[in-house]
């Protein structure tokens, strides 16, 4: 599994970048955790707000998040 | 109430005399402080609740997909103004409407309008200077947004944009976005929203307590109508000079709407005032910055001139009407 941020750098997005990487590690998945900071690349993703969660090429969550939202997004997404 | 628990606190309890400036300073921190933190968290909380509703992907479809005859410069406009302002979200929004093929001064509307009246602001205005100039802040922030998306719409400034953001926009085509919140209910979404409005008022906490705490300072030992000598209306240049200042500074709305006040209950004229915090608030470096990535410093140029003298008109505008 791919797990993405997209953001251009801003507090948030460093911020669900950090979480993802802890929520990855508590529930024990086996994912790469990237952070896509490119703009251009970001604008191919088609979103308007930032940051954005990208699991396998799809956009999943958009917005801040806390870590307990994230899990949720995971368990949803993986089903 | 707010205004009794103040008085009870320092008169009473901490035994300061209503007539000294260290009384009449910690009374006025308290008193806005805690007015404000409470205005900024039911506005956010609106906010958040429009938000749910009405995501920034539902007004792009819409622009893109009906003949609105102007009227498409008022809803981008408006939707800037309740939607919540970030920075990092600014550009891909842009990029965003440009891709759906919305004109570039429509999308002037919206980049105008979005930081000027944002839930910070308003809270602060309400809470500082009362509704009626917040309802005169917030409405001239709209026309501003319309007035300069249209001007610069007709301005054809397609040219100057960076090169590959030229490309997305031969490119462009009215896409409608696939992704879709879903329908969670109303209930399920209220936490996440207030837990937002929350960390809006956690956000500015500090700042709005720093600025507060300049103005109860000011206020307390700064005399009566002290800067009138200075600024008064009959000063022309007061205005330009004021909002010139402004533009590249970068204060949110917490740090300086209080300090404001202040000016103005020593002698600044309102419209001054107003003109001042719009330059502020509307217009800073790092945001021109940001927006380096997706126009040419001419562009910029031409679009931070434009709007800093549309905010020097309104500037006289209120001084003399108001």
């Amino acid at each position: 599994m791919e797990i993405k941020v997209l953001g251009t750098g801003c507090d948030g997005c460093r911020a669900l970048y950090e979480t993802v990487g802890q929520v990855v590690k508590e529930l024990g998945l086996e994912a790469v955790v990237l952070k896509e900071e490119d703009l251009m690349k970001i604008m191919e993703y088609n979103v308007m707000t930032l940051p954005t969660l990208v699991i396998d090429g799809k956009v999943v969550a958009k917005g801040k998040l806390s870590a307990k939202e994230v899990k949720e997004v995971f368990l949803q997404t993986i089903g | 109430m707010i205004q009794k628990f103040a008085d009870w606190l320092v008169y009473d309890i901490f035994g300061l005399k209503d007539t000294t400036p260290i009384g009449e300073a910690v009374n006025f921190f308290l008193y806005d402080s805690i007015k404000i933190l409470v205005l900024l968290f039911f506005i956010s909380l609106i906010m958040g609740i429009i938000n749910a509703y009405f995501p920034i992907e539902r007004l792009r479809n819409y622009l893109t997909s009906r003949k609105l005859y102007g009227l498409q410069y008022f809803f981008a406009a408006l939707f800037g103004a309740i939607t919540p302002f970030c920075s990092c979200s600014s550009i891909p929004l842009f990029i965003g409407f440009v891709k759906g093929g919305i004109p570039l001064g429509v999308t002037f509307a919206y980049l105008i309008t979005s930081p000027l009246v944002n839930e910070v602001a308003v809270a602060m205005f309400i809470g500082t200077f009362g509704l009626r100039i917040t309802a005169i802040y917030v409405i001239s922030g709209i026309l501003l947004g319309m007035a300069g998306g249209f001007v610069l719409g007709k301005m054809k400034l397609e040219p100057y944009l960076s090169g590959w953001v030229q490309q997305i926009q031969q490119h462009s085509s009215a896409e409608s976005d696939k992704w879709e919140t879903g329908n969670t209910p109303f209930i399920k979404r209220l936490p996440k929203i207030i837990h937002e409005a929350w960390n809006i008022v956690r956000g500015v906490l500090l700042y709005i307590l720093i600025g507060i705490g300049i103005g109860a300072l000011m206020h307390g030992y700064v005399p009566e109508g002290f800067f009138e000598q200075y600024m008064a209306t009959d000063n022309w240049f007061a205005v330009p000079l004021s909002v010139i200042l402004a533009v590249p500074m970068y204060a949110n709305a917490a740090g300086i709407v209080p300090v404001i006040e202040v000016f103005v209950a020593k002698g600044i004229p309102i419209g001054t005032a107003i003109s001042f915090m719009m330059a502020v608030v509307g217009l800073s470096l790092p945001e021109a910055t940001l927006l380096k990535k997706v126009m040419t410093w001419r562009l910029i140029c031409i679009f931070f001139g434009l709007i800093t003298l549309f905010i020097i008109f309104l500037g006289y505008l209120f001084n003399a009407v108001l």
